[in-house]
């Protein structure tokens, strides 16, 4: 007999033994689906009434000048706002935001700043009593990092030689595990919760007492979660016992995370293998159709694509658009050598089929050899008709990460409810080269005081001469001043999540956490292949500095032709790979904040148009101001020979060393991938 | 032995079966109006020796499958038959499809030294795209300024060894698709014994920016890239002869 009736029918283990353990529920509980989609059911009626409402709003929302209505004097907690409703009798899923969908919620804890100028683009207000509050009362994360920063962080952020920091918004990338919410109830999360603070007893420690602090905050956030469904008429407090339940509870927890949290990239983790143990069980007792089930998931799914966050207009510019980042994995193969596709693996991505194409929920497979060939031909269906879902290799991940890890934003994994991270933007490393070259100073920034380039780190000694750059010269001044960015980077990063745990912790998602979670510390590069072709353009041609008055060389002269990142040519690539290595190996080399573990991305996805504008003319030729390359992608225009060897050239880079992921974009024209017949 | 070379594409999926590392070849003898690699006809380019692209081509062997492998294009590839031959020598004892895309100008049957080298040629390749310019000689002269016996002659010299040929008509409004010689096409494809496919490549406009750089006057000049229709109509009239 099962503890809950919501576990009856499910095969008991591990997960109903007093342990929080979603893994193993998983893998005792669900159903391989090797077969193809001919099962699959269309949209509802009450599905294509609620989908024309979302597509009303948007055009309203639209016309509006980008935001139909934004909260400006009630700040956004789980419990702040009444239940909104897109049409409360046709909903199977339910819970927005706010108080109404496409209200914009009023969330300040990262930073008054933002929010308050996101408001007036808009032509909103904020209520004076916010700001109030917010600057005399209740201090953000954006003020308590602003009081740590040094000059010298100061200088660097300016200069956007580190550049997108959170350090004025919401961190993002925490993915709490939401199917608890659905599996456990909240009181038994809660009651877990309650023993490991009765666990951390001892010597009170400032580490030790500021872990019982977040424990108990995350035991408030829990009960608050049951206090925003109470106001949606749902008793989240039991394990949910029907599959629509299941997806009602697990929402909420998400929703209570958007509620709680603006933060960069607000993923949502692995579910659908998850929801489909219900949708099976349910189906099986025949108290649901296909129909239904279907209609569960396109509800659930509606929800997610209309997420919002009240943003500014240069974060929109960094960003490319207003995204959300809202990335669910789904498939991948099991350690076990099963598949992880499900029936509800389809669903999801047939949701692409009933409601169109959209770019959130960011559908992420996680690809591997080994997936049934039915579900790679459904995947390439759907993705020639919608272009809409993005692959990461689970060949590549599942090794280090096992086969419950999700995708935070595009491509940071981490093991759902067992890993965190704490997001650290990028470190540009085509402006590092010009500060090698220029012992420091900016190539584009004057000091306001003295009119003179500014002097970002401390004074290297500058190449001097005006003959052809040495490469061997500029190669250790540029390791120098990679020594000096990896350090002055941590230690910035080290501010800013100290103070974002300090004023605005993520009580909510981190209760959806094991309570010892596994930090990463997700530094990044922007850059790369700029840096890498300046690089070959100074040792395989000839590189002369071109000088300013200041004396600054601002621009270059190349004499000769020589080998670029992207053509599969070993000379360019190696360069790419001694670049990241030696990067991150400086990285590691210093404290990071709560034992973090130094990991580094590369995937600028289009921040780097904004991160080129701030990055002067570069040794390969590149002009100042004009875009680097997104990720890892070679620049643009340099990779001559064919797709493939531009891919084997980013392949090259060790994965090992850049754990927190890579990327990189690709176009392609479906005519050139073959003939049809 | 060294080649021209014009330039690489490690990921070709249009000339030849799977996919496909494709050489294109520098320098070719006609002057197809609706030519849009103009920067291969002189005989410049850069020379590569064949373990150069041997070692190049080595890199991709795993994405090749069972069906993909090595297309040498141009350019006019024969020109430098020679060259192709010990590349191609070289493929086949790593286990690598090849294939060439041709316009069998360079082939004379009157000739037996070259009669001899296309021979050598044969048994290192295992499939031909050849392009049928036009059927017309009169018209092909016009349209390329070469006859088309050569071209003829050498797909019944294929099909005489029982070579695999794909037959490939570029289709250009006005010039090459009208019915008749459509069908003279088919007539003739008819006649041989080994055709395991025709391809119609409609005319595209792609290779206009290059005879701007070039500073050559573009022949084409107005002449429009054939719609969905012609072009199924085409392909329809050349694989079933109606």
């Amino acid at each position: 007999m099962m503890q809950y009736k919501g576990w009856e029918g499910f095969v008991p283990g591990k997960w109903c033994n007093d342990e929080v353990d979603v893994r193993d529920f998983i893998q005792h509980n669900y159903t391989p689906y090797e077969g193809d989609s001919a099962f699959l059911a269309p949209a509802t009626e009450a599905t294509k009434k609620l989908w024309a409402i979302v597509c009303d709003l948007t055009k309203k929302e639209l016309a509006a000048g980008g935001v139909l209505d934004a909260d400006t004097k009630v700040v956004s907690t789980l419990t702040s706002h009444d239940a909104g409703y897109l049409d409360k009798d046709l909903e199977k899923i339910v819970g927005v935001q706010t108080d109404a969908p496409f209200k914009r919620a009023l969330q300040p804890f990262g930073g008054l700043r933002i929010s308050e100028s996101a408001l007036q683009l808009y032509g909103f207000e904020l209520d004076p009593s916010i700001k109030e509050i917010f600057t005399k009362y209740r201090k953000t994360h954006n003020e308590g990092v602003f009081d740590a920063y040094t000059p010298e962080m100061r200088a660097a952020r300016s200069a956007h030689i580190l550049t997108g920091l959170p350090d004025g918004y919401g961190r993002g990338r925490i993915v709490g595990d939401y199917r608890r919410v659905a599996l456990y109830g909240v009181d038994y999360l809660i009651q877990k919760k309650e023993e490991d603070k009765l666990a951390m007893g001892g010597t009170m420690t400032p580490d030790k007492v500021r872990d019982r602090e977040e424990v108990s905050e995350q035991i408030k956030a829990l009960k608050a979660l049951k206090e925003m469904a109470a106001k949606y008429g749902c008793d989240i407090s039991k394990p949910a016992t029907t599959a629509q339940e299941a997806i009602q509870a697990l929402y909420f927890g998400y929703l209570g995370a958007v509620k709680d949290q603006n933060g960069a990239a607000m993923s949502i983790g692995r579910n659908s293998t998850f929801l489909d143990i219900y949708i099976e069980r349910d189906l099986k007792k025949g108290i649901i159709t296909e129909e239904q089930a279907q209609e569960f998931m396109d509800h659930f799914i509606m929800k997610l694509r209309i997420v919002k966050f009240m943003r500014t207009k240069e974060y929109n510019e960094l960003f490319s658009g207003d995204p959300t980042w809202v990335t669910e994995v789904i498939g991948g193969m099991g350690v076990d050598g099963r598949t992880l596709v499900t029936k509800n693996s389809f669903r999801v991505l047939h949701t692409l089929d009933n409601l169109g194409p959209a770019p959130e929920p960011n559908l992420t497979v996680l690809w591997s050899k080994r997936l049934p060939i039915a579900f790679k031909r459904y995947c390439a269906e759907i993705s020639i008709r919608t272009s809409s879902i993005q692959y990461e290799s689970d060949d590549l991940m599942r090794p280090e990460m096992g086969d419950d890890y999700c995708i935070a934003c595009c491509v940071s994994c981490m093991k759902v409810g067992k890993d965190m991270q704490f997001f650290g933007a990028r470190a540009n490393l085509a402006k590092c080269l010009l500060y090698a070259i220029n012992g420091g100073k900016d190539e584009l920034i004057l000091d306001k005081k003295t009119g003179k380039p500014m002097q970002v780190s401390p004074e290297f000694m500058p190449i001097t001469s005006n003959d052809a750059l040495d490469f061997e010269d500029v190669k250790a001044k540029f390791d120098n001043m990679m020594t000096w960015l990896a350090e002055l980077y941590v230690n910035t990063l080290n501010v800013i999540h100290y103070m974002h745990d300090k004023y605005s912790y993520e009580s909510l998602e981190m209760a959806l956490h094991d309570t010892k979670v596994r930090r990463f510390f997700a530094t990044g590069i922007a850059g790369l292949s700029c840096a890498a072709d300046s690089l070959s353009a100074i040792k395989y041609a000839k590189v002369y500095p071109i000088r300013n008055e200041h004396g600054i060389v601002v621009d270059f002269r190349i004499e000769g032709d020589f080998p670029k990142y992207g053509n599969n040519d070993d000379r360019a690539d190696e360069l790419a790979v001694w670049l990241l290595k030696t990067f991150m190996k400086k990285v590691k080399s210093h404290y990071t904040y709560r034992e973090s573990v130094p990991t580094t991305s590369i995937l600028t996805i289009t921040s780097n148009v904004v991160y080129g504008k701030k990055t002067g003319n570069t040794p390969d030729g590149r002009r100042g101001g004009t875009p680097l390359a997104p990720g890892a992608n070679p620049m643009h225009g340099r990779d001559s020979n064919g797709a493939l060897a531009s891919l084997e050239s980013v392949a090259k880079l060790p994965y090992e060393y850049s754990r927190d992921g890579i990327s990189n974009t690709f176009s392609i024209m479906p005519a050139s991938l073959g003939k049809d017949d | 032995m060294t080649g021209r070379i014009h330039s690489f594409e490690s990921f070709g999926t249009v000339d030849g079966p799977g996919i496909r590392f494709v050489v294109f070849l520098q320098g070719c003898p006609l002057r197809c109006q609706y030519c849009h690699n103009p920067d291969t006809w002189d005989a410049g380019g850069t020379e590569y020796s064949v373990d150069e692209i041997i070692d190049r081509v080595l890199k991709y062997k795993n994405y090749f499958g069972d069906q993909g492998g090595v297309t040498v294009t141009g350019g006019e590839p024969l020109v430098q038959i020679d060259f192709v031959t010990e590349l191609f020598t070289k493929l086949k004892q790593k286990g690598i499809h090849t294939c060439v895309d041709t316009s069998g100008i360079m082939f004379n049957g009157a000739s037996e030294a070259s009669v001899q080298k296309h021979e050598k040629l044969l048994t290192v390749t295992d499939l031909f795209l050849l392009d049928i310019k036009h059927i017309d000689d009169e018209a092909c002269q016009k349209l390329t300024g070469k006859s088309n016996k050569n071209t003829l002659d050498f797909a019944r010299f294929l099909s005489d060894r029982d070579k695999k040929i794909w037959i490939r008509q570029v289709l250009v409004p006005g010039l090459t698709d009208s019915e008749e010689s459509l069908l003279r096409t088919r007539a003739f494809i008819d006649s041989l014994q080994t055709v395991e496919k025709v391809e119609v490549l409609p005319y595209h406009t792609m290779g206009e920016v290059k005879y701007q750089k070039l500073g050559l006057a573009y022949p084409l000049k107005g002449v429009e890239t054939p719609t969905k229709e012609q072009v199924a109509n085409a392909k329809r009239i050349l694989s079933e002869g109606r």
